[in-house]
């Protein structure tokens, strides 16, 4: 079956690996990757206040567009997710924001996409146990720390992606893939996210709390399923190693990179020029390459 | 023709700014039957009464509709005033024209003035037909029953056995006390609650007007006020009490130990045991599902070793019947359930706890003889996490309500941690403080000014286990900052829900319950201790979140209302019940069925069906239910209704 799929913005630049081995894996385990036409921005974050729809709008068209196409919709950026799953909710629930948005777009679409994190078909449509007797190269030995960060998780009753405090998804995912999943109490929480452009100190610190808190528990490596948490938590530990300077960098993958690597993808095509951190000595090491 | 009167009350500016009276008044006076109309400021006022009664004196009046508020509010006042001249009460009637239509059309002045000239034309249309009806009078019971032995069950109790009145009083627990028998010191005055409560406890076992059913809950209830028929099931304690001394020899040689609930998970006890230390009744109690004679036959160790004989392994569990006239339900409280709490560790983080276990640790009796350690690993917590409003005021997630007694208590608690360990520092997250009773608010601005304890306005996000500690992250949001603390241990202000199996005792009883499950009141403000239902009283946590202040003052007011309500040896009750028109009635049986009040039965003699006057509540289901239109309400017959239905579609 194949997936109708939304990649955002980012996954066409900064996080190029992310898309691509995403779209490799895929066909590797039966399935299709199939992009949306004429996709715009999502709009980047879900509206607070309610009352002005504009914001809503640039994700309502992407719904509507694909709704033309077919039933499902496909997401890998956690914000992307989040937004999108987000007003799909909205207009399905809400039936004057839904008529004002159709107003505004001129479409007519009734929120009836179901939203899919590419998690949740390996999980619910592949299944990890399906799943991890696909592995041809187990990731054995390589402790990794699952950082969900909040887009994929919150709002709980919206999302409905996991456990609200205790979520075991992406961990199961890891372990499937012969890896060892190390738990830290940081795990769900925030990057920092936009205030790396404003306030980088602040995002600084979120990330090195974060880090910190999954070496401490043992990590080597952290896995994330967000461009935004993978700027933080990658690209920002120059910045934190000059803070502290006894801070050591651990490499951060794109869960879909580990996938690869899994699948026996070759390792030059699963884009680790794009990662900050150069996670090619720990892969040596643990024999991975 | 009936020669009626119409009094339409300004209700200050309630009604009078909405509708205007003066016109009503005139176009009703116009009405061909209608001898007096007229309106005044405050009807409900001596002088607006003295109106009443001269027009019903001079014009002669044989029917009266008062326009005003709520039948609820005044529609004793006013039925009082008429009898006062020689009428029947049941021909006057309210006409509703303040909460049902100067309150909710103040935008819409022409539009409620007509609908108030409707209300009353629609209420004159049922005083037309009205009856001349007699109160019903039935023979009362003057006993009570009380369910619940907390501090709200023992002071009804008592208060009522001090009236004169003889009071069954049932707890589900083997021994009195509730919750309270847990707490080691009572806000504002420090004052250590497990003595007052011992000596109140004793009262009520010596009282000769008490009888105390321990370990037994309600098992049937039928009736109605002032003749209820109760089943007690008296649970099998294994132990003969009339023997048992609580010599406490048994207690020693068992040699099963579980996990004591009474200590909240922090101490153990025995398979046979005291409720807790010193209790009331200082009887033992063997817990079948713990004990090895009663899983195995393996273990006779308490029977061999009790001196007085008093092990009875083949005791079996009792029903008693018993008749009282009124019930006092003091179910009292449950702490949130823990499991449900996922963002405080609860449950998970040995070294955070809830506000009772924590009240456990100081008590001198408790696990650690009240002496403040971790529950982990024995230490001295140095800082210290308290948290409020742990699932309370939380409409999204939790209970949207206040439990009231956790701002005290926390402050209670932070003070004697602070005494005890000098060197400690408490944190307190709060939403806001309340302290709104006699003594509270002193007693938090010393606590906070001597003791050192630091007040952080905001909630908290998290508590995970990091390192040996326990780390609470938060917001101060005074300070607009992030606050994160590696705390020793946190503990809990978790809200209060109603204990459990309120729901099915209120079924059995016929009270209500809110969506939240406590017992709702009749009136919130009028009728504060008395249920919806006739009878059933309320006293305690099991109404509303409350402090031991307010339910000893609240049983206190039950037991005072009781008393009114026994005082006499006949109780009047309404006469608005149903009645069947025996020539239509096919005896079909329906409504038998489907009365909520056991009020209906069928007479084989005579094939049709009947109402019992006195336990019919007049609440109309077997009157909807009669396929042949047999029943009818008094005072409310069909023919009344559609006169008055008219009213407003014509």
């Amino acid at each position: 079956m194949d997936y109708l799929y939304f990649p955002g913005c980012t996954l066409n630049t900064k996080a190029k690996n992310f898309d691509q081995t995403a779209r490799d894996c895929s066909l590797l385990l039966g399935f299709e990757l199939k992009e949306l036409k004429n996709w715009t921005c999502c709009g980047a974050t879900f509206p607070l206040a309610t009352d002005n729809i504009m914001a809503l709008l640039a994700p309502s068209r992407i719904l509507a567009t694909a709704r033309e196409e077919g039933t499902a919709l496909t997401t890998l950026c956690a914000v992307c997710f989040n937004v999108i799953k987000r007003t799909n909710r909205l207009i399905q629930e809400d039936g004057e924001k839904r008529d004002k948005i159709n107003n505004f777009i001129e479409k007519n679409y009734q929120g009836d996409l179901r939203i899919l994190h590419y998690l949740e078909i390996l999980k619910h449509e592949i299944g990890f146990s399906q799943l991890k007797e696909r592995v041809k190269k187990p990731l054995t030995g390589l402790k990794a720390a699952a950082y969900y960060g909040c887009m994929l998780l919150r709002p709980f009753e919206e999302m409905g992606f996991d456990d609200k405090e205790k979520p075991t998804l992406f961990e199961d995912f890891l372990e499937a893939m012969g890896a060892q999943a190390t738990e830290f109490p940081y795990k769900i929480e925030c990057c920092g996210s936009f205030q790396s452009v404003g306030s980088p100190d602040v995002a600084t610190e979120c990330a090195y709390k974060i880090l910190g808190s999954a070496i401490k528990n043992g990590a080597e490596a952290m896995v994330s399923t967000c461009p935004m948490c993978t700027f933080n938590i990658d690209h920002k530990q120059s910045d934190i190693k000059q803070k502290y300077l006894d801070f050591k960098p651990i490499p951060v993958f794109y869960f879909t990179q580990l996938l690869g690597i899994a699948m026996g993808l070759d390792y030059q095509t699963l884009g680790f020029e794009q990662n900050a951190v150069d996670p090619l000595p720990l892969l040596k090491e643990k024999g991975l390459l | 023709m009936k020669k009626l009167g119409v009094f339409i009350c300004h209700c200050g500016v309630n009604i009078a700014g909405t509708v205007d009276v003066k016109s009503v008044a005139e176009k009703i006076g116009k009405t061909e039957d209608v001898a007096h109309s007229t309106d005044y400021i405050y009807m409900c006022s001596e002088p607006g009464q003295q109106i009443i009664r001269e027009a019903i004196r001079e014009k002669g009046l044989d029917g009266v509709v008062v326009a005003c508020c709520s039948p609820n509010m005044h529609e004793n006042t006013f039925r009082k005033a008429v009898k006062s001249q020689g009428m029947n009460p049941y021909l006057c009637e309210i006409a509703n024209i303040r909460e049902q239509c100067s309150w909710v059309h103040q935008k819409e002045k022409g539009e409620a003035t007509r609908k108030a000239e409707e209300i009353i034309h629609a209420t004159l249309e049922k005083v037309r037909k009205n009856e001349s009806l007699e109160a019903i009078a039935v023979a009362v019971n003057r006993r009570v029953l009380v369910v619940g032995g907390g501090i709200a069950g023992i002071t009804a109790s008592l208060d009522l056995a001090d009236g004169g009145y003889e009071v069954i009083l049932l707890e589900r627990e083997p021994a009195l006390g509730g919750h309270m028998a847990q707490l080691s010191k009572t806000f504002p005055d420090l004052d250590p609650a497990f003595g007052g409560l011992l000596s109140k406890a004793s009262e009520v076992e010596k009282h000769p007007k008490i009888q105390l059913h321990c370990y037994s809950e309600l098992e049937d209830v039928k009736g109605f006020v002032g003749n209820f028929d109760l089943v007690i099931r008296q649970k099998a304690t294994s132990v003969n009490g009339a023997k048992c001394t609580g010599c406490g020899l048994c207690i020693e040689n068992c040699p099963v130990e579980y996990v004591s609930e009474f200590e909240r998970g922090m101490g153990i006890r025995k398979a046979i045991d005291m409720p807790y230390p010193g209790s009331v009744p200082n009887k033992a109690v063997i817990n079948r599902q713990h004990c090895r004679y009663f899983l195995d036959g393996s273990c006779h160790r308490c029977e061999e070793v009790c001196p007085e004989k008093a092990i009875d392994y083949d005791q079996e569990e009792e029903r008693i019947s018993e008749k009282v006239g009124a019930v006092v339900v003091a179910t009292g409280y449950e702490l949130y359930p823990k499991e449900q709490l996922g963002e405080y560790g609860y449950g998970e983080i040995p070294d955070v706890i809830d506000g009772l276990a924590f009240e456990r640790m100081l008590a001198p009796n408790g696990p650690t003889k009240g002496k403040i350690v971790r529950p982990s690993d024995g230490k001295v917590p140095k800082e210290m996490v308290f948290i409020q409003c742990v699932a309370s005021r939380d409409p999204d997630r939790y209970m949207p309500y206040c439990s009231r007694i956790c701002c005290m208590y926390t402050a209670k608690h932070a003070t004697i941690y602070k005494e005890q360990v000098p060197d400690g520092q408490p944190y307190i997250f709060y939403m806001d403080i309340r302290s709104d009773c006699k003594g509270y608010e002193e007693f938090l601005q010393k606590t906070i000014e001597e003791k050192g304890l630091l007040y952080l306005r905001g909630r908290v996000s998290r508590v995970f286990q990091d390192n040996g500690k326990v780390r609470v992250l938060g917001v101060d949001t005074l300070t607009g900052k992030m606050v994160e603390v590696a705390a020793d241990m946190v503990v809990l202000a978790t809200a209060i829900v109603p204990s459990p199996g309120v729901k099915e005792l209120a079924a059995k009883l016929r009270a209500t319950v809110d969506r939240h499950g406590f017992l709702t009141e009749a009136h919130i403000k009028l009728y504060p201790v008395e249920s919806s239902t006739k009878g059933i009283y309320l006293a305690g946590c099991g109404q509303s979140p409350k402090d031991i202040s307010d339910t000893v003052s609240q049983a206190s007011a039950t037991a005072s209302k009781i008393q009114a309500l026994l005082s006499t040896d006949k109780l009047l009750q309404d006469p608005l019940i149903a009645f069947v028109d025996e020539g239509i009635c096919s005896g079909c049986g329906i409504c038998v069925e489907i009365c909520p009040y056991e009020a209906r039965e069928m007479d084989s003699h005579r094939g049709i069906s009947i109402v019992h006057s006195a336990l019919c509540q007049g609440c109309g289901a077997c009157i909807a239910s009669c396929p042949n239109f047999a029943c009818e309400l008094r005072n409310s017959a069909s023919n009344q209704i559609l006169k008055m239905v008219d009213t407003f579609v014509t």
